[in-house]
């Protein structure tokens, strides 16, 4: 068990397929209470970035501290301390809500797993169709459950890969409406995503990213859809 | 090491609970089992009376043609939702997902092999019930050495390309011994005169097998699974 | 191409060029005659084909547990030439089997044995060609696995079926055909060497210019 980290450093950090460059040499740094927002076109390397982040995939270049650790060095403990909330949302189809999320919560080693899944429900507004298989849901429902099941471990580090994609205004309202509850408990969140104007004002930090690399750009105010023009269009 | 056998039970029952919804993989590989011994059953009987031999043939060939569909099949579902991922990022030992992936698989192959034991005999004249306990350590054995293999290929090969086809091109030269010893330890028990020493030889041989594989399987696990 | 490299290849070469000569100086052996001496030519690659096996599961073991980036190289040119000796091997046999003993497949253990690795080391190969990304740790799980399985392969196949003139042909062989057997051996056995070092430094160059073709972009 590794002792919990409150800053994530990226240095450096690199990705290869074979010529293809996912990634190049992307650097930052980030504290617990943040929510850093990865965003850029399609191809940018925004899943890429979050599956190094998430231990997933190893950088063929670089290094990423979560605190003092290393992904390497982190191992079982620091997976215990990631939550993911992937673009096919991680849930078997053919079980019910509640099972899916109590599998996964006792595969993170809960003892209290039921409880908690029980109440995750309840948290997500599908306390009543718990029972219901995931196939069944639309996929708003799902992304909740999918949210929960990320979160149900209490990690330190939230992953976030395109969350408000398919979601309709109100979801994504609580959505954003649950992400900063948990800016509130101290988790560090990094998520991509399009929905510039949805995650406007949620930022603490931006990072964008075009062909693997981060654009530098001025900080300036101003609506988040303008920044991002400057900033990826130029060249 | 009780971590080990907590996190491989918890990812058995949860295949049985998936697969116990729909009984999907079980009802096709079953009949897909069966299609098998047909068709090789038309081509192996002549005149009404089936060649020597072939009954052992047929039974291990129905098992291995089924036993690589349901393989495909269920990692196909775990790259539905990519939940394989999602079990990676679990701070759960890596061997212990593939431990339970593996007794999933075996459970499954052990009951298509209950179904096609029974019809191999009654349609070949077998005689399974001479020696039921040399049958069901070559069987049990046999299977453990192939899908200890198949199991950790078919988790190989979930991202990549061409998976379908790279499956079987993968397997079946790896599992020949398996095939070879299971066959004739099988048609060495159900020869005229049975043959028991020559049964227990290959028994022996496919033990020797499994615990080099799964071992080897177990080990390799990881490193193979992590990009 | 290195010095060394060009020394081994000239060798060879000049002692395959005179092998001719020194094999129909050989004795005949006495049943089979001159079909035999296909034998001089079969054994070294059938020796061959093993050891490149045997090569290219120990390099896919080094690049999986030791993570030695490099071994990945020697692991694809050691399973390039265990097919490409394979083939000779499995061509050679037949030719000697249909007119030592009348058919083209005997099913005899070894030339059994070594058609099943044979398919394992291609089966690797599709699996590097078509698998897509990634493949390289795949192919790698499958070589060791291929490795693994050799003693496996020997046993079952050789209780399966005995028919393979026994190993000790070697060394009963008189004199006189143990002298050209060793000259095939070191002039295949020089051929294999340079091979197998020119396609391994063929793949650590390609993967310099991915580097290079990499770090370019950055500028």
């Amino acid at each position: 068990m590794i002792a919990d980290f409150e800053r994530l450093t990226v240095t450096n950090l690199s990705r290869h397929y074979g010529r293809r460059k996912a990634l190049a040499r992307v650097s930052f740094t980030c504290d617990a209470g943040d929510i850093v927002g990865l965003l850029g076109p399609n191809g940018a390397g925004k899943s890429t970035l979050l599956a190094i982040l998430g231990t997933l995939l190893a950088p063929s270049e670089g290094t990423v501290h979560y605190g003092a650790v290393t992904a390497e060095k982190g191992g079982a403990g620091l997976r215990a301390r990631i939550g993911m909330l992937g673009h096919d949302l991680f849930l078997y189809p053919e079980l019910t809500a509640l099972e899916n999320l109590v599998f996964f919560g006792r595969m993170y080693g809960l003892t209290d797993a039921p409880a908690r899944a029980a109440g995750a429900l309840e948290r997500a507004g599908l306390g009543e169709r718990g029972h219901d298989f995931v196939s069944g849901y639309s996929r708003g429902m799902r992304q909740r459950v999918a949210l929960e099941r990320a979160l149900l471990h209490r990690p330190r580090l939230l992953l976030l890969d395109e969350p408000f994609t398919g979601l309709d205004q109100a979801s994504a309202a609580a959505l954003v409406a649950r992400l900063r509850e948990e800016q509130a408990r101290g988790v560090l969140i990094i998520l991509a995503t399009h929905d510039l104007d949805v995650v406007d004002g949620l930022l603490t930090r931006e990072l964008f990213l075009r062909n693997g690399r981060v654009m530098d750009v001025s900080a300036g105010d101003g609506p988040l859809r303008d920044r991002y023009r400057s900033a990826i269009m130029a060249s | 090491m009780k971590d080990f056998f907590r996190v491989a039970w918890l990812v058995v029952r949860k295949d049985l609970m998936v697969e116990a919804r729909s009984l999907e993989v079980v009802s096709t590989t079953l009949f897909f089992a069966l299609t098998v011994v047909l068709v090789f059953a038309f081509g192996l009987v002549r005149e009404g009376r089936p060649v020597d031999d072939v009954a052992a043939a047929i039974l291990w060939i129905a098992t291995a043609f089924s036993g690589t569909l349901a393989l495909g099949r269920t990692f196909e579902r775990e790259r539905q939702a990519d939940t394989l991922r999602a079990l990676m990022l679990a701070p759960a030992d890596r061997p212990a997902i593939y431990a339970g992936k593996l007794a999933g698989m075996l459970l499954l192959m052990g009951l298509v092999e209950l179904v096609l034991v029974p019809l191999v005999g009654l349609l070949f004249q077998a005689p399974i019930f001479a020696y039921p306990w040399h049958l069901a350590a070559l069987l049990v054995a046999g299977t453990t050495g192939f899908a200890a293999v198949g199991t950790l290929f078919a988790a190989m090969l979930v991202r990549a390309r061409s998976c379908d086809v790279m499956l079987p091109i993968l397997l079946y030269p790896i599992t020949v011994p398996v095939m070879i010893a299971g066959v004739r330890g099988t048609a060495a028990l159900f020869q005229g005169t049975p043959d028991e020493e020559l049964a227990r030889f290959w028994i022996a041989l496919l033990l020797f097998f499994d615990v080099v594989f799964v071992t080897l399987a177990l080990w390799t696990f990881e490193p193979v699974m992590t990009e | 191409m290195s010095k060394l490299n060009q020394i081994e290849l000239a060798l060879a070469g000049a002692m395959l060029a005179v092998a001719p000569w020194i094999i129909d100086a050989a004795p005949y052996e006495s049943t089979m005659g001159l079909v035999q001496k296909i034998f001089y030519f079969h054994m070294p690659s059938a020796w061959l084909f093993l050891l490149a096996a045997i090569i290219s599961g120990v390099a896919s073991a080094m690049f999986l547990f030791g993570k030695k980036k490099n071994a990945d190289g020697w692991a694809l040119a050691a399973a390039e030439l265990a097919v490409v000796f394979g083939i000779i091997t499995l061509v050679t046999g037949p030719l000697w089997a249909r007119k030592a003993w009348g058919i083209w497949w005997v099913w005899d253990a070894r030339l059994t044995s070594s058609l099943i690795l044979w398919m394992i080391f291609t089966a690797y190969l599709l699996l590097r060609r078509y698998g897509g990304p990634g493949s390289d740790k795949l192919g790698a799980g499958m070589a060791l696995f291929g490795l693994a399985n050799v003693p496996f392969i020997f046993v079952s196949v050789n209780v399966w079926r005995t028919l393979h003139p026994q190993t000790s042909v070697v060394p009963t062989l008189p004199v006189q055909m143990g002298g050209p057997l060793w000259f095939c051996i070191t002039a295949f056995f020089l051929l294999f060497l340079a091979l197998l070092s020119m396609r391994a430094r063929l793949e650590r160059q390609r993967l310099r210019i991915e580097d290079l073709y990499l770090a370019e972009d950055e500028a």
